[in-house]
C-alpha cells in the first residue's frame, strides 16, 4: 500500500500531466489518452534499444505497433506493462503516463500494474490447469473464491472472448486440449476476466492458421469498445485491417504515427513507404 | 565394412551390449537373491545315513538335511587333515545341517560322501522348531504329562500333534505377554520415575505441590504395580501349564532328550509331506519371517523390527528432505542472485553428493547425536540424566543423517526440474497481475512436482541401502522396542532401531552361527530390495499421476 502522502503527490503530478495530455489530444483529434510515453528510452546494458519514443495511445482504440524484425516493437510494448524488469541489466529512462500516473515511479506497485494492464504473448500460454481455472486464475489471485462470482466471471469472460459456446460443456477439461486459436481466445478470456484498462498483444496471431486470426482479429474489434488495446504485429494487412492508428518503427526510433488510414495511403517519410509497399523488411 | 561403421552400426551394437550386460546383471544378482532367499523356506528332505570313515570301527548314524555340497581334490583334503584312500582323486562332500545344537554343539557339519552309505528318507522323522538352540531333529518316542510317560509310538504322535496346536497358543500368549504388555507397564513405570524426579529437580513449587504430585504418582505406580502382578500371574500360569507337557525324542546318537512345550514354535515331518503341505509349510514358515521377532542372535526368527525401522527411517527421511530441499532449490534457483557464489554453492551441493557416507554418520555423530541431542538432554530431559535420551543414537538422528546425505539430489533434480519450466508459464502469470511468489506457489512449483519427486525417488532408493552411516547415528544389531507403538507419544524419535541392511551385515558376518544365518542373508537381501523396489513404485506412481496432471503439450 502507498502511503496516501505519495499518493496525492503522484495525482498532483497526474493533473499537471493531464493538462498536457489534453494539449497533445488536439492533434490526435478528440482522443482521450489511455498512456503516454514521453521521451522513453531503453537500454540492455550499454546498448540502446529504444531512442526517445513519444507517443500517445488513445484510450479504448486499437493502436498497432508495426516495423521490421528487432525494430524494438515488442520491448516498447513490454515497456508498458513493465514486463521488462523481469530481464537482467534492463533500464529504462523516461517516462509512460498512465492516466497520468508515471508507472516506473517507484511508489507503483507492478502487480497493481499488470491487472490494470493485462498482456497476451505471442505462443498461447495457457496454465497446466481446466479451462475453468485458466480463466479464474487472476480473480483467485485477488482473494475472490467465492464460487458464484467465479462462475460468473468466467463465462462472461469467455462470452467476450467469443469462446464460451465452444467450451461450455467442458470447463473442467485441461487447458491443453483446446486447439491453439482455442488457447489464444482462453488467455485472452483470461486477461479480461480481470477487468483491465489495456490489453497489450505481442503478435497474438502469429503461431495461429488463417481461420483462427480471423477470429483473434473479430475479437479485437469487439474488444475495443471496452479496452484499450495495443497490439504488435508483423502483418502490415492485419495492422490495416484491425488498428486505428498506427506506429511505424525502425531501429528502436518511432520513424512515423497517425491513424492508420493516412499511415497506409499517405505516408510522411519515406522508410515508412518502403517498408509498407514491401521494398524493404 | 567402411559402410557399415559410416551407417553407426558399431555403436547401435556396443549401447545395445551395454544394456544387454547391465540387465543381465540386474535380473542375475535379483534372480540369484530370489532363489536362495525364497528357498530357505522350503521344507528339505531330511535324510539318514550311516557314516564310517577309515579310523573308526563302526558306523555311526548321521540325520540331518543336505544344506550343500561341493567338490574338491583329495589332495586338498588330505592337506587338510582328513584320510582320504590314496585311489581317489576328487572328493565329494556334503554340509549337513543336524540341528541339536544342545546336543552335539556343532549343528552344521561336512560329510564326505565316499564314506557314507545306506542314505534313506524315513517318513517319521521329525523336525523341531524351538525358541531355543534352533531346530531339532530325531524321532519321537513318548509324550509326558507331568514328567509321567502317558501315551507312545502311535498314540504319541496323535497327542503331540494335538498339543502343539493349543500350546502354540499358549506360546503365542506368552510372548504377547512378555514383549507386549509386561513392556508396556513397564515403558510407563520409566515415565513415572522421570516425573518423580523432575518433580524433585523443580525448584519452584511449594512443598505442598510436591508433596500432592508425589501422593498421584505413588498412586498411579500402585496401578501399575497391581497391573503387573496381574500380568505376572498369567505369565506364570501360562508357563506353569506349557511346562506340563513335554515329549521325548531320540537323537541320532541314540539319545533321549525331553522337550517342554514351552519352548516349541512348530513341528513338521517333511519326508513325509505332499507338495500341498509343504507349500502350507513354506508359507507359515514366510510369514514368520517376515513377521516375528528375530531370536538367537538374529539367526533365527523373523525380520519385523528391522522392516518397521527402515520403513519408518525412509519416511522421516523423506518427510524431511523434501520440504528442506525444494526450498533450496527454489531460492537457488528463483530467487539467489546468478553469479559465482551461487554457482560456488551449487558446486558445494553436488559435491555433497560425492561424499563417502560415513564421513556424514561421523558428522551425525558429533553434531546430531552429540551436539544436538546433548543440548536437548540438557534443556528437557534433565530428570534422566546422566543416562541419555536424545543424546545417543536414535531414530531421529538416523533420518536427519540421511536427509543431509540425500538433499543434494532432491535439490539437484528440483532445479533441473524448475529450470525446464517454460518461461512463457512465468510471463503469463505475472502479467495477470501475479507477484514472483504467488506466480512461483501457483504454477511453477505445481509444474515442477514431478521432478521433485524424481528427486524423492533416487533420496529414497540411496536411503534405503544406506548402511554405514546409520551404525553410528541409530542402527542397532536388536532393539528392545518398535520405535512406533501403542504408548503415548506412540512415535519414539529418540529409540535407536533395526535396519534390513545393518540385518544383513549383522547376521551374514557378525553372527556366531554363520552356516545358519547365511540363508536368511539372502531372505533379507530380497525383503531388502522389494521393499525398496515398493517404495520406489509408490513415489513413481504419485509422479505420473502428477506428471499427467500438469502434462504440458510440448512433453
Amino acid at each position: 500500500m502507498n502511503e496516501p502522502s505519495e499518493t496525492q503527490r503522484a495525482q498532483s503530478v497526474g493533473a499537471q500531466t493531464l493538462r498536457e495530455n489534453s494539449r497533445r489530444a488536439q492533434s490526435m483529434g478528440d482522443e482521450k489518452i489511455s498512456l503516454s510515453l514521453r521521451d522513453l528510452q531503453l537500454f540492455y546494458g550499454t546498448d540502446r534499444a529504444l531512442n526517445g519514443i513519444d507517443l500517445d495511445i488513445p484510450e479504448k482504440r486499437v493502436t498497432a505497433f508495426i516495423g521490421p524484425s528487432g525494430c524494438g516493437k515488442s520491448t516498447l510494448l513490454r515497456c508498458l506493462n513493465r514486463m521488462n524488469d523481469l530481464i537482467d541489466g534492463c533500464r529504462v529512462q523516461g517516462q509512460i503516463l498512465l492516466d497520468g500516473e508515471d508507472i516506473y515511479h517507484h511508489s507503483v506497485d507492478v502487480a497493481e500494474l499488470r491487472r490494470r494492464v493485462g498482456m497476451v504473448f505471442q505462443k498461447p500460454n495457457p496454465f497446466p490447469k481446466s479451462i475453468y481455472e485458466n480463466v479464474a486464475f487472476g480473480l483467485r489471485l485477488q482473494g475472490v473464491n467465492s464460487r458464484r462470482v467465479l462462475d460468473e466471471v468466467v463465462e462472461a469472460s469467455l462470452q467476450r472472448a467469443a469462446l464460451w459456446d465452444e467450451v461450455k460443456d467442458r470447463l473442467q477439461e485441461s487447458a491443453f486440449s483446446l486447439s491453439g486459436g482455442q488457447q489464444q481466445r482462453l488467455v485472452i478470456a483470461r486477461a479480461i476476466a480481470i477487468e483491465p484498462e489495456v490489453i497489450l498483444l505481442d503478435e497474438p496471431a502469429s503461431a495461429l492458421d488463417p481461420i483462427s486470426t480471423l477470429k483473434i482479429e473479430e475479437l479485437i474489434n469487439e474488444l475495443k469498445d471496452k479496452y484499450t488495446i495495443v497490439i504488435v504485429t508483423h502483418n502490415m494487412q492485419q495492422a490495416a485491417r484491425v488498428s486505428d492508428y498506427t506506429a511505424f518503427m525502425y531501429m528502436g526510433d518511432l520513424v512515423e504515427y497517425g491513424d492508420t488510414d493516412t499511415i497506409f495511403t499517405n505516408p510522411k517519410q519515406i522508410q515508412t513507404e518502403d517498408y509498407i509497399t514491401g521494398r524493404y523488411g | 565394412m567402411k559402410d557399415w561403421f559410416r551407417k553407426g552400426s558399431p555403436w547401435i551394437w556396443l549401447s545395445g551390449g551395454a544394456v544387454t550386460i547391465s540387465m543381465v546383471m540386474v535380473v542375475g544378482l535379483v534372480a540369484m537373491i530370489a532363489v536362495k532367499g525364497l528357498s530357505h523356506f522350503w521344507p528339505k528332505p531330511v535324510v539318514e545315513f550311516n557314516y564310517q570313515t577309515a579310523e573308526q570301527s563302526e558306523p555311526v548314524r548321521v540325520i540331518g538335511e543336505i544344506s550343500r555340497s561341493e567338490t574338491t581334490t583329495a589332495a586338498a583334503m588330505r592337506e587338510a587333515g582328513f584320510n582320504v584312500p590314496e585311489d581317489q582323486d576328487v572328493v565329494v562332500r556334503h554340509l549337513v545341517k543336524r540341528g541339536n545344537r544342545d546336543v552335539t554343539g556343532q549343528d552344521f557339519v561336512w560329510y564326505m560322501e565316499s564314506f557314507m552309505s545306506d542314505p534313506r528318507y524315513p517318513e517319521e522323522i521329525l523336525v523341531l522348531e524351538r525358541l531355543q538352540w534352533g531346530d531339532f531333529y530325531g524321532y519321537l518316542q513318548g509324550f509326558l504329562i507331568d514328567g509321567e510317560v502317558v501315551a507312545v509310538g502311535a498314540e504319541a504322535r496323535t497327542a503331540f500333534e494335538r498339543t502343539l496346536r493349543d500350546t502354540a497358543k499358549g506360546v503365542r500368549e506368552l510372548n504377547g505377554i512378555e514383549r507386549g504388555e509386561i513392556g508396556d507397564v513397564n515403558f510407563r513405570m520409566e515415565q513415572l520415575r522421570r516425573q518423580e524426579r523432575a518433580l524433585e529437580l523443580n525448584e519452584n513449587i511449594s512443598d505442598q505441590e510436591r508433596a500432592e504430585a508425589r501422593q498421584s504418582i505413588a498412586q498411579r505406580r500402585a496401578e501399575l504395580d497391581e497391573q503387573y502382578a496381574v500380568l505376572a500371574e498369567r505369565r506364570n500360569e501360562l508357563r506353569a501349564e506349557l511346562s506340563r507337557y513335554a515329549i521325548t525324542m531320540e537323537t541320532m546318537e541314540g539319545q533321549v532328550r525331553t522337550l517342554p512345550f514351552n519352548t516349541l514354535v512348530h513341528g513338521w515331518r517333511p519326508n513325509e509331506m505332499n507338495i500341498f503341505q509343504k507349500m502350507g509349510h513354506y508359507a507359515r514358515s514366510f510369514w514368520d519371517f517376515i513377521s516375528g521377532y528375530p531370536r538367537e542372535a538374529n539367526t533365527e526368527g523373523g525380520i519385523l523390527p528391522a522392516i518397521y525401522g527402515t520403513v519408518l527411517m525412509v519416511l522421516l527421511m523423506s518427510i524431511v528432505v523434501t520440504p528442506f530441499g525444494v526450498l533450496a532449490a527454489i531460492y537457488l534457483r528463483e530467487y539467489a542472485k546468478q553469479g559465482p557464489i551461487t554457482q560456488l554453492i551449487r558446486i558445494s551441493v553436488n559435491n555433497l553428493a560425492g561424499v563417502p557416507s560415513i564421513v556424514f554418520g561421523v558428522f551425525g555423530l558429533g553434531f546430531f547425536v552429540y551436539f544436538l541431542g546433548g543440548s536437548i538432554d540438557e534443556m528437557f530431559y534433565r530428570e534422566t540424566l546422566p543416562s541419555p535420551t536424545f543424546g545417543s543414537p536414535a531414530l531421529i538422528w538416523a533420518s536427519l543423517t540421511l536427509a543431509l546425505l540425500t538433499l543434494p539430489v532432491v535439490i539437484v533434480s528440483t532445479e533441473e526440474g524448475l529450470s525446464r519450466i517454460p518461461r512463457s508459464i512465468r510471463d503469463g502469470s505475472l502479467a495477470l497481475g501475479a507477484t514472483k511468489a504467488e506466480t512461483l506457489w501457483r504454477t511453477v512449483v505445481p509444474l515442477a512436482a514431478p521432478a521433485m519427486m524424481t528427486g524423492l525417488i533416487l533420496a529414497v532408493a540411496r536411503a534405503a541401502g544406506e548402511v554405514a552411516p546409520l551404525m553410528l547415528v541409530g542402527v542397532v544389531k536388536m532393539a528392545p522396542s518398535l520405535p512406533l507403538d501403542g504408548n503415548y507419544p506412540f512415535l519414539h524419535l529418540d529409540r535407536a532401531f533395526m535396519h534390513l541392511g545393518f540385518h544383513i551385515f549383522d547376521v551374514g558376518f557378525q553372527s556366531p552361527n554363520v552356516e545358519a544365518g547365511r540363508p536368511l542373508v539372502y531372505a533379507t537381501a530380497m525383503v531388502l530390495v522389494f521393499l525398496i523396489v515398493v517404495l520406489n513404485l509408490a513415489a513413481m506412481v504419485i509422479r505420473n499421476r502428477l506428471r499427467e496432471k500438469y502434462r504440458m503439450e510440448s512433453d
